[in-house]
């Protein structure tokens, strides 16, 4: 029915760059190097692009969808249990392998400028491809164990970019919690796919989503269950309540590292697991509670963070934590086409935000702290004319892309019962906040005077000036497929939008009047953000610092994230620390093992010193000895033993007997 | 006739061997060995073995216990001292013995089939020995012979005084001249 | 008188005896001191187990007992020159004959 579409070569190409420059990649020259690393995830957005035109209809020969590729060989063939290498193709993953492959592609070609110092160059690259193989595992995945392996190897590749400068320890010590908060998610990830084994015998996505369409009286009990595991994994992954504290110290990475891995695309492989799995939570209200308020709460947590943060990168990861926790809450209300719409602008807005901030970072040697910027609008120009477009679009005003997703989802909220419009007011006090902080960041790293010297600040060159004004581009336009076209088009992969009445309600922009007085209403939401930030940081500069001279205690505990990482220490990770070292040091290490090996060496040394005085040199007693081993051979041949020992008791009787 | 000579003979030879035992002086011990060897040739006598007496004689008494008076007298050993015995020798060698030799008397006693040993049995001559010696027992014959070869060299490499000294290292007590 | 001179001997008073100067051979190796004398206890069991065999040669007609009594005398002169020569170079090396002294060869 369709031509061939090699959905395999979308992973395996980075994964032979990944190979070529692991294994050559130091013995390579630079020219090589750059060139493997971006024909792999070239090479792979090319097929995703040929995929696309054959679905979007121009190609002669059109692909219907689902497009599902199964490697011939079995993977697990356990029982009931049948696992296999399946590869989806569907509008969902569609979408997600153009923002992955395209995203990442931009990104590589900017580290070729921001990392063409580094020494550690091929490994970079390397690893960057790396992450594109599994990430784009993850995407095609058929099924959830195929998905599993996909997400254990994005966060592998995360904790090996995190730490890419390895000597620092801050890094490594960024990395490691990334790695060990996001297992505490796989674990339910885990117990969610064990339940699903458990009752659906399958881990295929498409079985599982044949057989709840066929009892939709199924809901809640163990559905629910599965839901929250699935939801603890998309917590870990996504840094959401109560596991986002690893995301914040990863900015130890590279730049383009950040804004590919934890703002893009592996921090948004929660929310497309949640869009994958859509049927288990339509399944479930009170997961879909759960989901809706983790969502809102984390957004509006981590708005509250960033607006005092002062490192530049900070501030974006903060950005990050919140704009994914809109993504949850548009799950939440089961509007998943409009997450996956705001996931798709975000990748743009974001990632541009963070080149743009590893732009200005080059230039002015190193420095993040966002106190030490200003003024630097004359001499970057271009970075800050795509900059303001990405503060515009993250803001969400019209008719940036940020507008037209974000109002998506709060259209969504404010419809939903019964306590949608919290969530809607949430919403929309979080949007005031990021416009706030978000300007903020803009006012204080370009506009105004120079805060310290910042010496030959310079524009990057044109292989980081390039991503930087195609993101800028789509962030402009991103938003203009609009949700009508955008929504119907996921529709047939995460279903339409459900509402009590089980009506399907088409969005559009203009017939139904609340939709547009609700955006309206976040649009001067957002001015109004902008306003108070144009006020407190270039009309009045000195007002932030007697506001925070006022709120002593509250400054404090924004500045200091709540103090959460310092909770997770004492409660969980001193503890844990103690129990390690009294059980796993002293009982079981020096006490099983090194008991053992006392034992062992000392049962040795002293049967060995009992025998060593047999071996005396003496030549009479091995005469003697020689003698006893011969009469005890001798008595054993030649003494019937048998009536021996038979007769015994008869003797022993006769002389009782006496 | 046969069972006096035995008795006498046999006599000769218990006490020959006991002696061994009681002497402290190894030339009286070697001596002992002389008388025991020649009572054990009559015995083979008694039994038909012409030649095995005469074997006994030439090569036991007459050459092997030469060697050892040789040895006696060239190494000048004396009475032996009383050194500290082994404990271990005593406690289990000595029932060792006994349960040798109570094992072994026990089965001969009990045996069956044993027959006597009369004067008048015959004589085995010395050309059956040998009629059999060279022809189906060649092979071990000419090995022997080899042996001996071996055990001349081995001795004349072991007892001869190394020249220089060189590989007489690690004891300091120096060698016997 | 013919009857008593011709009286026979049962043969296992022959290996009675021979029985006897094995076991009196191993208990002159355990008691005695001196190295040439444990030496001379071996051959004493060698002479005994030789005893036996001429019995056994003598009971079934077999040339071939007699034979190995042969082989062991030949095998025991081998031992006799090998194991004399060795004595004479633990004397030289250690300076003594003293059985309970020679006993370098432990742990």
């Amino acid at each position: 029915m369709n031509p061939d579409l090699h959905l395999w070569l979308i992973p395996l190409l980075p994964f032979a760059g990944f190979l070529l420059n692991g294994i050559l990649g130091p013995g390579l020259p630079k020219w090589l190097i750059t060139t493997i690393a971006l024909l792999a995830p070239l090479a792979s957005f090319c097929v995703v692009l040929n995929a696309s035109l054959g679905v979007f209809g121009f190609l002669p020969a059109s692909n219907s969808l689902p497009y599902v590729e199964t490697c011939p060989l079995l993977w697990i063939n356990a029982g009931i249990l049948r696992i296999d290498f399946s590869f989806v193709l569907d509008q969902l993953s569609l979408v997600m392998l153009l923002v992955v492959t395209g995203v990442g592609f931009l990104i590589h070609v900017y580290s070729v400028g921001y990392m063409s110092d580094d020494e550690g160059y091929a490994r970079y690259f390397s690893y960057l491809n790396l992450f594109l193989f599994f990430m784009t595992v993850l995407v095609l995945a058929g099924n959830a164990l195929v998905m599993f392996v996909g997400w254990e190897g994005v966060g592998l590749a995360s904790y090996l970019l995190i730490g890419f400068w390895f000597q620092k320890k801050s890094a490594a010590d960024a990395g490691k919690k990334a790695f060990i908060v996001n297992r505490i998610g796989d674990f339910g990830f885990l117990i969610g796919m064990f339940l699903l084994v458990a009752n659906f015998g399958t881990l295929t996505f498409s079985e599982i989503g044949a057989r709840l369409d066929a009892n939709p009286a199924w809901q809640g009990g163990v559905l629910t269950i599965i839901a929250l595991c699935l939801m603890l994994g998309a917590a870990g992954k996504s840094a959401q309540l109560p596991l986002y504290i690893w995301l914040p110290d990863a900015m130890e990475g590279p730049t383009p590292v950040s804004a590919l891995i934890h703002a893009a695309t592996m921090v948004t492989a929660g929310v497309y697991m949640v869009a994958r799995t859509h049927v288990l939570f339509d399944h479930s209200p009170v997961a879909l509670g759960v989901v809706a308020t983790v969502g809102a709460a984390t957004a509006i947590f981590a708005a509250t963070i960033a607006l005092v943060q002062n490192d530049i990168k900070r501030v974006l990861a903060y950005s990050t934590i919140s704009q994914l926790g809109y993504m949850f809450l548009g799950c939440g209300v089961t509007a998943y086409s409009a997450a996956i719409f705001h996931l798709m602008t975000h990748a743009f807005f974001k990632a541009l935000l963070f080149l743009a901030a590893g732009s200005v970072i080059h230039s002015i040697g190193g420095e993040q702290d966002l106190r030490k910027m200003g003024g630097l609008r004359k001499k970057l120009p271009v970075t800050f004319a795509v900059t303001t477009v990405g503060v515009l679009a993250i803001a969400g005003i019209f008719p940036f892309a940020g507008f037209f997703s974000k109002d998506a989802i709060l259209y969504a909220a404010f419809l939903q019962q019964p306590n949608g419009k919290i969530l809607w007011f949430v919403g929309l006090l979080t949007a005031l906040l990021t416009a706030f902080y978000m300007f903020r960041l803009w006012y204080m790293t370009f506009l105004g005077e120079a805060r310290s010297p910042q010496g030959h600040a310079h524009e990057c060159p044109w292989s980081m000036r390039g991503p930087l004004l195609i993101l800028a581009a789509l962030s402009v336009c991103g938003g203009w497929v609009g949700m009508l076209r955008f929504g119907s088009f996921l529709a047939p992969s995460v279903g339409a939008r459900i509402t009590e009445a089980g009506s399907y309600i088409p969005f559009s922009l203009f017939p139904v009047p609340w939709e547009v007085i609700l955006s309206i209403v976040a649009v001067l939401v957002a001015l109004e953000g902008w306003l108070i930030a144009d006020k407190y940081y270039r009309r009045k500069p000195e007002r932030p610092a007697q506001l925070a001279a006022a709120l002593p205690a509250g400054y404090k505990l924004l500045a200091n994230k709540y103090y959460v990482d310092e909770f997770y220490g004492a409660v969980v990770v001193k503890p844990l620390l103690a129990v390690s070292k009294f059980f796993l040091e002293w009982v079981v290490d020096i006490g099983i093992l090194g008991g053992a090996a006392w034992l062992l060496g000392g049962v040795a040394t002293f049967t060995g010193a009992i025998l060593q005085r047999w071996q005396s040199g003496n030549l009479r007693s091995y005469a003697a000895w020689l003698a006893a081993g011969a009469a005890a051979v001798l008595l054993f041949l030649l003494v019937p033993w048998a009536t021996v020992l038979a007769s015994l008791p008869a003797i022993h009787l006769g002389m009782a007997g006496h | 006739m046969h069972l006096i000579l035995f008795l006498v003979f046999a006599g000769l030879c218990l006490a020959g061997a006991i002696n061994l035992l009681l002497q402290s002086h190894p030339i009286d011990s070697a001596l002992s060995l002389i008388v025991v060897m020649t009572s054990l040739s009559v015995l083979y006598l008694l039994l038909g073995a012409e030649f095995l007496a005469a074997a006994q004689v030439i090569v036991y008494a007459g050459a092997i216990m030469v060697l050892f008076t040789f040895v006696v007298m060239l190494l000048n050993a004396g009475r032996e001292e009383r050194t500290l015995g082994s404990r271990v020798a005593r406690s289990i060698g000595f029932p060792a013995v006994t349960a040798i030799l109570a094992v072994i008397a026990t089965v001969i006693l009990h045996a069956q089939g044993l027959g006597v040993a009369r004067l008048s049995d015959g004589i085995t001559s010395t050309e059956e020995l040998s009629a059999v010696l060279f022809t189906k027992l060649l092979l071990p014959f000419e090995v022997t012979s080899v042996l001996i070869l071996i055990a001349i060299l081995g001795a004349v490499a072991l007892a001869r005084h190394s020249e220089g000294n060189e590989d007489s290292q690690g004891s300091a007590e120096g060698t016997g001249k | 008188m013919n009857s008593f001179f011709a009286q026979e001997v049962p043969l296992s008073w022959y290996l009675l005896l021979s029985a006897v100067l094995f076991s009196l051979g191993v208990v002159g190796f355990l008691i005695k001191r001196n190295l040439i004398t444990v030496f001379m206890s071996i051959e004493l069991m060698l002479n005994g187990v030789n005893l036996y065999f001429v019995t056994f040669a003598h009971q079934w007609h077999a040339v071939k007992g007699q034979i190995f009594v042969f082989f062991v005398m030949m095998v025991a002169a081998a031992e006799a020159a090998v194991g004399l020569a060795i004595i004479i170079a633990v004397f030289r090396a250690r300076a003594t004959l003293a059985v309970d002294r020679i006993d370098r060869m432990k742990l």
